[in-house]
């Protein structure tokens, strides 16, 4: 039986925000197809054996929690890097995006990321927090989220994972979202994710087991409830809202 | 002589002043229960403040207060310091149920004034949201702030569990005299006070209670907040409460100076014992024996009487208006409010402890006292429902998609209600008689009200 094994950075220190949805939703849609779902949690300082990993996700956790998470990061760099540029499959969300960046100024000191991704964060007073809806070229459906950010985070000549029709996204002001590369997909969004982009989801356990299988056919889910709850949430945005 | 005169009309325009806003703050209040536009609590306070800025901090100065802060139990327990004192002989001004922002507490001083516009009460209880504690509390000048517990909540609002603990030492900060009664099982909260120079009793309870289906997955604080190394637990109780210490640098839990001991459920409620004094408090919530722990904390730290608290605390209604009991077309419906993972949690361990089938609504909205977001949703654990004997399970409210999506992710099975009292009528007419109702915030008025209707109508819920 073909089998993923999704590994889960950090649970103890990135996990705002509901985000670990996003990996009961990988688990819960490889499961539904009849594969296999191995999850992985691993913890700071543990050793982590990238050949292992098919899925890696990175959470996002509160200022304190991440600056820790930053030290343990550090320690495992090349390893991660290499997992990156050789196309392993990488969610990150929020604080894990800035993670992967070369640097995050906060307003009291600078914290050095994996570099993985020629990108940089500021810190800003102004927390950004919006639902979120994305017109994305990679996905048929509207991207749908939640975002909640001091950080504005400056991606260069990256590709974006969407243009912001509601919300802020990366810097509050570019007019664009997230980022894509290579097998990386590395987002603001919260919500979580996954749940409700079923799409996302399908396509970052496309891209796994074609990594690891060669060629892979993902039969459809009915996505009936995703779709509802997605279109809702978007809905929401414009509507008066009345207590 | 000139001076004296200067003196004396500034204090008299300060009077005027003051008197001017109490009569606003009162004449609205009538309108708007007149005219009814609302409950009316928290306006007349705004007036008030805008009128006079000083005025709470003026009429608080009459009286002795006694503040509940902290992320859940707020509520339940400002009621039952208040129930304790009053049953003493004591008379108690209090907020009314979530008007805890400035301009409800402010409404609730004015409001309570006498004909002299002096306030005559001798104790005020009041709750203080969270945020709200760093703007309220230097005006309130309490006696005594009690604080039950901090976990992620509202997180549109407050950004991230770290904000609220800062908001929380900076507002104690000001308030130097205020003694402070502290849930010392919560590593977060007793972290976060660790620099206060406040004088400080600690209250917590040193043995297992809390079953697995009580303990969410999701924890705040799992590492020490001096030296970063992951705390030691002997054992939690819920969310990050337990018995800890920090196998790094030695901090942990500091002994409870009042602690909950010989805990037994019998008799439909919790038996147990604080030093010598034994107490029955009725209820099948465990949480509830951490409420009647700290009011009693609270009360010491406060020099307020204690001599009738057993009474008290044995005569307490823990069912206020939150956790309700109906009984319509023959079936039963009790509810919960459920605001945060950590409280939602708790919910569904207490549904495990009802041995019936039941049907079970979950009502899930995203207004703004609610939160804008719901991703919290995902940090409840929610497989404890597939284990509470549950024939049907129904979702609803604005976010009812949201809430049976979180519910297909663990397999569970689940209907969705596009109109919530056609649902409730027909669960309690076709159902197992036995009704679950877990909703948040702005659900609960709503359904309190067409329950109500319902119950006082011999007919039951003919529409």
């Amino acid at each position: 039986m073909m089998k993923l094994t999704i590994g889960h950075l950090y649970p103890e220190l990135l996990n705002l925000y509901g985000d670990r949805g996003n990996i009961q939703c990988l688990r819960k849609r490889l499961q539904w197809r009849g594969f296999q779902a191995e999850i992985l949690p691993l913890s700071p300082g543990s050793r982590i054996d990238f050949d292992k990993l098919d899925i890696l996700l990175l959470g996002g956790g509160p200022d304190k929690e991440q600056a820790l998470a930053c030290e343990y990061l550090t320690r495992i760099q090349e390893d991660f890097r290499a997992y990156a540029e050789d196309y392993g499959i990488i969610l990150a969300i929020c604080g894990g995006y800035q993670l992967l960046g070369q640097y995050y100024q906060t307003a009291e000191s600078k914290l050095k990321g994996l570099g993985v991704l020629d990108i940089y964060t500021e810190w800003e007073p102004k927390r950004l927090v919006h639902n979120v809806v994305l017109d994305s070229p990679f996905f048929r459906a509207p991207v749908t989220g939640f975002e909640n950010h001091c950080g504005r985070t400056y991606i260069g000549s990256y590709t974006p994972l969407g243009k912001v029709r509601y919300g802020r996204g990366n810097t509050g002001k570019s007019g664009y979202e997230g980022l894509v590369y290579k097998n990386i997909l590395a987002t603001y969004l919260h919500g979580p994710l996954l749940p409700k982009n079923p799409e996302i989801c399908d396509d970052l356990l496309r891209k796994a087991l074609l990594r690891k299988y060669g060629s892979v056919r993902l039969a459809p889910l009915p996505d009936e409830m995703e779709h509802l709850a997605g279109a809702m949430a978007a809905k929401r945005l414009h509507k008066p809202v009345f207590c | 002589m000139m001076s004296w005169n200067l003196w004396r009309k500034g204090l008299y325009m300060m009077k005027i002043r003051s008197w001017l806003a109490i009569c606003c703050a009162k004449c609205l209040h009538t309108a708007i229960q007149r005219l009814h536009l609302g409950s009316g609590a928290s306006l007349p306070g705004k007036a008030a403040l805008w009128i006079d800025p000083n005025i709470l901090s003026h009429l608080s100065g009459m009286t002795k207060t006694i503040v509940v802060t902290g992320t859940n139990g707020k509520t339940t327990t400002t009621s039952l310091l208040t129930h304790i004192l009053r049953s003493q002989g004591k008379s108690v001004l209090t907020n009314q149920t979530g008007a805890n922002l400035l301009g409800g507490i402010a409404a609730a001083f004015v409001l309570q004034t006498g004909k002299d516009g002096r306030l005559h009460a001798e104790y005020a209880c009041i709750e203080v949201d969270e945020f709200a504690a760093l703007q309220t509390l230097p005006q309130l000048n309490p006696s005594c702030i009690l604080l039950t517990n901090i976990s992620r909540d509202q997180l549109d609002r407050f950004g991230e569990v770290d904000v609220t603990c800062r908001r929380i030492q900076q507002a104690i900060v000001k308030v130097p005299a205020a003694a402070l009664a502290v849930n010392c099982d919560d590593a977060l909260l007793t972290a976060a006070l660790s620099q206060c120079r406040n004088r400080m009793v600690t209250y917590g309870i040193n043995e297992p209670l809390f079953d697995e289906s009580a303990r969410s997955e999701i924890r705040e604080g799992v590492f020490c907040q001096f030296c970063g190394q992951r705390l030691a637990y002997d054992f939690f109780h819920y969310g990050q409460l337990g018995i800890y210490h920090c196998p790094g640098c030695g901090w942990g839990r500091p002994e409870a100076e009042y602690a909950a001991q010989n805990i037994h459920f019998q008799n439909g409620g919790y038996t147990f014992k604080i030093g010598s004094m034994v107490l029955h408090a009725c209820t099948n919530a465990p949480y509830h024996i951490y409420n009647t722990l700290s009011a009693y904390a609270a009360l010491q730290a406060a020099g307020a009487p204690v001599d009738g608290f057993a009474g008290a605390v044995n005569s307490f209604c823990y069912a206020n208006n939150r956790e309700g009991q109906y009984h319509i077309n023959g079936a039963c419906i009790q509810l919960h409010l459920a605001k945060n993972p950590v409280g939602f949690q708790q919910k569904l361990s207490l549904l495990r402890r009802d041995p019936q089938p039941k049907d079970v609504l979950l009502l899930i909205n995203d207004y703004a006292q609610d939160g804008r977001d719901v991703s919290w949703l995902w940090d409840v654990d929610f497989q404890y429902l597939s284990g509470v004997k549950a024939v049907t399970i129904t979702a609803g409210g604005t976010r009812r998609y949201d809430m049976g999506l979180r519910l297909k992710y663990e397999d569970i099975l689940c209907t969705i209600s596009e109109d919530i009292p056609e649902t409730i009528q027909s669960l309690t007419l076709h159902g197992t008689k036995n009704l679950h109702i877990i909703m948040n915030y702005t659900n609960l008025q709503p359904v309190n009200a067409l329950l109500q209707k319902w119950q006082g109508n011999p007919k039951g819920a003919d529409k």
